[in-house]
């Protein structure tokens, strides 16, 4: 019995070895360790034995149950990991294809700078407002200090609805807004970014709608040196950490003493270019320290309370930082321009 | 206003200074330099030469063969000019010589006979032609008969001056003189301010004797001074004066008119010459226009009045449009002999309105509407009339005929070195400060560290402490002021939830795959009346319009976005972009009234347009075009963002597809629509199909619920049953679907549809709609027996409500 246990090892491995698919080691398996099978036929005969063989014998039956068994399962492994690779083969695609498309979309140029800028100066503690764009002309000229017969109130140069509203010509009126808002008694540090109007015919570099963001803060004690610092600051995150400013004596009927502001030309390093008409500076905005007519029309004391306000136009500056040619791109919506500015 | 540096240099030392560093140190401490400019840099051997000889070229008509001594020696030249005589002193450009624009002079044959030069006119010479005097303006430029032969030409023409072009900003009209600019540049480089010569000497007359004068509004006109300058005579202001109006940009005339624009250019003080003998009356009543009387003005234009113009009249009859232009009825000809000169003080506003009424700038109306200097009202009259006595041999009368109400004190401004240094940040000295002050030339009482100024007249500009401020800051310079951060409080900035839910909309659209637009607020009648949505259109609303509209385009205030994005779309579709999807998040206006008195109502909306195709992956064979379905996705995309539950319902509304368009509710409020444009709008626009949305987000981001309550994560499995339905065409999912959700009872948490056929297999006129119904109960597991009873309850109520049948 023994060699015939023996003879059925040899044998099931010889054809374990012999199986090609998992079919053929499955018929194996059946034919070897079924219930049919010769081993278990062989278990069967045991009562035949003597009780000392009998032990003995179970212990081979059980060993060549298991080498079968173990070799079975090997093969299975090697057979199935074979099919599988051969799966995979035929699953193969050809990846130099192009992908499916992603449709893809992105913020307006215009967007992108407001909202950078509004990111800059949330990081410096201010807030963000808003104002009406049709507005009273007491708050587009007179709470800024541009009584009833001043030359910038000239129909010429604004749309108006009535004789007392008009599209807003600047976003200055939300500081006088927000001044009221405020009491005059509370700090105040806010920029507004928003659109404005004037009557200019479009071209390539004036629109009858633009983009403006404002900026004000009020409290005691405010400097012009804190407007330097707080300018220089924020030139040096939008346009890079090497650039200097400089203020020039300009004239705003809100502010008073009023700059404008250059930056160093980045195209040329300050060297001077034709983009900065060779002076080596760019003009980015207009500044100044509230005019105490504006803080008192506002509620605030001019003895107690002083500021600092400046404005720029968001155009200006798309143009400036991307070297866009012509301020009508902003507005034609043409696609081909608006997908070059996408934040990846 | 232009500033030539030769004249400048009469009253302020620039010669140490070159033109660029003048110009950077100007703009740097307040008026901006816009450019510099120099009249003709290359003029080069350029020479007065006499005419010898002028006589015919033998072999053309038109041209003349001239001999013309320099000096040293007489040279050939053949002049095309018809204004060239025997005897006259001319430019002449000698081979070598270099003329603006390049020419270079060179020896030359002109029909045969040897030309060594060129005879110049002043706009060869690089003068504008706009300035050059019109008798000399279609030829050769003659000098006068006292020149001396053989000087150069760029001395004697002024064409070595450099011109400096100021930007003046509206608060610095003192800078509208040269005697204005000197005290800029002398301020600013320290240097002393070298007034004109005023003296003259007077006749026998009495200027008293000859004229009277009566102001009837001393408040409109405080000062009114008549000059009367007898015998003179007509004829060329001197070359330098010349000059120096050209570089000013000022065309010479005469003598007389030439006078009083200097006058006028050094001291920013208007001047106006009658023709004393043309004013018959001998009398100048200076009032309130009457409305409807007339005046021809010096420009020839026949003027009526408003009613409110100040007029300097002969007692009857207007003779000027006072402080903007003459009239030509007192107008100084060639024959005048007599002078009336008017030195006087305009209100500024009257000056402005009666210009800006008539259309009508000057010079002097460009100076009186900012405001002039009282004290240099009668200094200018006097310098002007000893300039005529000098160049036009006029007599001076005795004495100046004047009415005198004006105020010529200077204001008087306190500041104190404390508020100052508090102010700009800076550590500025008492001392530094009292230097400064001198540098201007302003007069001041110092105690310490206090001072009271007082701000000259010329400075009108200057009342208030910040203007002093402003004064020190440019002085001292901005470059000074040191860098330093505010010192209050720091708090940090935050974006609202609003501001914060608008950027997170704007970047989920992008992700849709949306781009973003900004289009125009102003738009056309027209388009304030297509494409409104139905939840604006149902507030009965008025588009606002503009009073004085540039362009029918743009003339009214958009009342929806979509006509504009529907336009960018067209736009973009006609330059072969087909494939596009765009979307705006922007303002509309809204107005309760018809005639609007009021600010409109200003409200966000968000719109979006898609046209062409949506997917596309050409190797693939996969195409698919948008449709309602992937508009009103997004709109579902956006309602999810804000954790709102959008209804839609089918809707009719102008310029949509009438079967493709459903309104979009919020708990039974419309807040806006989606669906195809319609097809007439979309031919209108060449688009093929085109789907939009528009919506009122800002009620909608009012709705969103900053702080939503914690909803537990259910520990129990769900339960879920598909019901597979059979109804008529014409019912809706959608309907269907609420059905579902309010018949089912409270477990039911989501109904979705996830098949829709039509077709083979189906009765003809039905469809077959199948539902996922989902119950949950976040604390327990659900029995058979109440998911059962929902689920019968369904059952029962779609088949009441829409005539369902069970699909088997
Ligand atoms: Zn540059």
């Amino acid at each position: 019995m023994r060699e015939k246990l023996e003879a059925l090892q040899a044998e099931a491995i010889e054809k374990v070895q012999q199986a090609d698919n998992l079919q053929s080691l499955q018929d194996v398996r059946v034919a070897y360790l079924g219930k049919k099978g010769p081993i278990t036929e062989v278990l069967r005969g045991m009562g035949k034995l003597s009780p000392e063989e009998r032990p003995v014998i179970g212990e081979l039956a059980n060993k060549v149950r298991e080498a079968i068994a173990t070799a079975l399962d090997n093969k299975k492994s090697l057979l199935e990991e074979a099919a599988l690779n051969e799966q995979l083969q035929k699953e193969a695609i050809d990846v130099t294809l192009p992908g499916r498309p992603v449709k893809t979309g992105g913020p307006h140029l215009l967007t992108s700078i407001i909202e950078e800028v509004e990111d800059l100066f949330l990081g410096m503690g201010f807030e963000i407002k808003e104002g009406p764009e049709v507005e009273t002309d007491y708050f587009n000229f007179e709470a800024l200090n541009l009584p009833q017969d001043h030359p910038a109130r000239d129909m010429q140069d604004s749309f108006y609805v009535t004789d007392h509203l008009l599209l807003r010509t600047q976003t200055s009126p939300v500081q006088a807004r927000t001044m009221r808002e405020y009491d005059g008694n509370k700090a105040i540090k806010m920029i507004c970014p928003g659109i404005v109007y004037r009557r200019d015919t479009d071209d390539a570099t004036h629109s009858h709608q633009f983009t403006q963001i404002e900026g004000l803060l009020v409290d005691k004690h405010v400097r012009m040196s804190d407007l330097k610092g707080v300018l220089l600051e924020f030139s040096r995150k939008l346009f890079g950490s090497d650039r200097e400013i400089r203020l020039r004596p300009s004239f705003f009927p809100f502010t008073e003493p009023s700059v404008e502001v250059d930056v160093t030309c980045k195209v040329c390093d300050g060297k001077g270019c034709n983009v900065c008409k060779h002076t080596g500076w760019i003009e980015i905005l207009g500044a100044g320290m509230v005019h105490s007519n504006v803080l008192r029309m506002s509620g605030y004391d001019p003895e107690e309370y002083s500021g600092f306000a400046f404005g720029m136009g968001v155009e200006r500056i798309a143009m400036l930082k991307y070297g866009v040619d012509d301020i009508r791109h902003f507005y034609t919506n043409d696609v081909r321009f608006l997908s070059q500015y996408h934040k990846a | 206003m232009y500033v030539s540096l030769n004249w400048l240099k009469q009253y302020v030392d620039i010669d140490n200074i070159s033109p660029e560093d003048l110009a950077e140190k100007i703009t740097r401490s307040g008026i901006e330099v816009e450019s510099i400019e120099r009249v003709a840099p290359e003029s080069t051997n350029v020479f007065v030469g006499y005419v010898e000889s002028c006589e015919q070229h033998p072999n053309a008509d038109k041209l003349n063969l001239c001999q013309i001594n320099v000096g040293t020696e007489t040279y050939q030249i053949i002049c095309g000019a018809p204004n060239i005589a025997q005897g006259q002193k001319i430019a002449a450009a000698l081979p070598g010589a270099r003329l603006p624009g390049g020419v270079k002079i060179k020896k030359a044959k002109l029909r045969g006979v040897e030309s060594h030069g060129m005879v110049c006119s002043l706009q060869e010479l690089g003068i504008d032609e706009k300035f050059v005097p019109k008798d000399v303006a279609d030829g050769i430029f003659v000098f006068p008969e006292d020149t001396e032969v053989g000087t150069p030409v760029a001395e004697l023409l002024n064409l070595d001056d450099v011109i400096l072009e100021l930007g003046l900003t509206p608060n610095r009209a003192d800078a509208m003189s040269m005697l204005g600019v000197a005290y800029e540049v002398a301020a600013i480089l320290d240097k002393e301010v070298k007034q004109p010569e005023e003296s003259y000497q007077t006749s026998d007359s009495k200027a008293a004797d000859l004229v009277s004068v009566k102001v009837e509004d001393g408040e409109l006109n405080p000062y009114y001074g008549a000059f009367v300058i007898e015998d003179v005579t007509i004829g060329a202001s001197p070359l330098w004066m010349r000059n120096y109006l050209m570089a000013a940009g000022i065309r010479p005339i005469n003598n007389v008119v030439d006078i009083t624009n200097y006058a006028l250019l050094v001291y920013g003080q208007p001047l106006h010459a009658f023709d004393y003998d043309k004013v018959a009356t001998k009398e100048i009543v200076v009032r309130t226009a009457k409305q409807g009387e007339r005046i021809q003005t010096l420009d020839d234009q026949e003027r009526t009045l408003k009613g409110d113009e100040i007029v300097i009249t002969n007692g009857t009859e207007p003779i000027a449009l006072a402080g903007v232009m003459g009239g030509a009825n007192s107008e100084v000809s060639d024959d005048t002999k007599t002078i009336l000169l008017e030195a006087a003080y305009f209100d500024a506003r009257a000056i402005r309105r009666s210009s800006k009424h008539h259309n009508l700038r000057s010079e002097a109306s460009a100076r009186y509407e900012k405001g002039i200097d009282p004290n240099r009202v009668k200094r200018a009259g006097a310098y002007a009339a000893r300039l005529l006595a000098e160049y036009a041999d006029g007599k001076i009368a005795q004495g100046v005929v004047e009415f005198d109400e004006l105020d010529r004190k200077e204001k008087q401004v306190k500041i104190d070195t404390a508020s100052v240094n508090n102010r700009l940040g800076t550590t500025i000295s008492d001392e530094e400060i009292a230097s400064i002050l001198t540098r201007l030339q302003f007069g001041f009482e110092q105690d310490n560290s206090e001072f009271i100024v007082s701000v000259p007249t010329r400075r009108g500009d200057i009342s208030l402490f910040e203007d002093m401020l402003e004064e020190i800051a440019r002085i001292y310079g901005y470059d000074n002021i040191p860098y330093t951060l505010p010192q209050g409080e720091a708090f940090a900035g935050k974006l609202t939830t609003k501001q914060y839910l608008k950027r997170q909309l704007k970047q989920y659209l992008q992700g849709a795959g949306l781009m973003e637009t900004i289009t125009y607020s102003l738009t056309s009648k027209a388009r304030t009346e297509m494409l409104v949505s139905p939840d604006v259109k149902e507030q009965a609303v008025y588009p606002v319009a503009l009073k004085m509209p540039m362009s029918e385009e743009h003339s009214h205030l958009r009342l929806s976005i979509i006509p504009e994005l529907v336009d960018t779309l067209s736009y973009n579709v006609a330059r072969k972009q087909e494939n596009l999807g765009y979307f705006e998040f922007g303002r509309v206006f809204l107005s309760k009234e018809e005639q609007i008195t009021e600010q409109p109502n200003e409200t966000a909306r968000l719109a979006g347009a898609l046209t062409g195709t949506w997917m596309e992956q050409p190797w693939q064979q996969e195409k698919k075009p948008v449709d309602f379905y992937v508009a009103k996705g997004i709109v579902e995309g956006i309602f999810a963002q804000l954790d709102l539950e959008p209804v839609f319902q089918q809707a009719q509304v102008d310029g949509y597809h009438p079967g493709r368009t459903a309104t979009v509710s919020h708990n039974d409020r419309v807040v806006g629509v989606v669906g195809q444009l319609h097809p007439t709008v979309q031919k209108a626009f060449d688009l093929k199909e085109t789907y939009v949305f528009d919506l009122d987000i800002a009620y909608l981001i009012d709705q969103y619920e900053e702080v939503p309550s914690f909803r537990t994560i259910p520990r129990h499995p769900s339960v879920t049953r598909d019901i597979a339905l059979v109804v008529s065409e014409a019912v809706h999912a959608g309907d269907i679907q609420r059905t579902i959700r309010e018949s089912g009872g409270n477990l039911v948490q989501q109904v979705q549809i996830f098949d829709v056929y039509q077709g083979e297999h189906m009765e003809a006129g039905k469809k077959s709609i199948a539902f996922t119904v989902l119950y949950q109960d976040p604390t327990r597991t659900l029995t058979d027996e109440e998911v059962e009873a929902s689920y019968n309850s369904i059952i029962e109520n779609v088949k009441t409500k829409h005539d369902a049948e069970l699909r088997s």
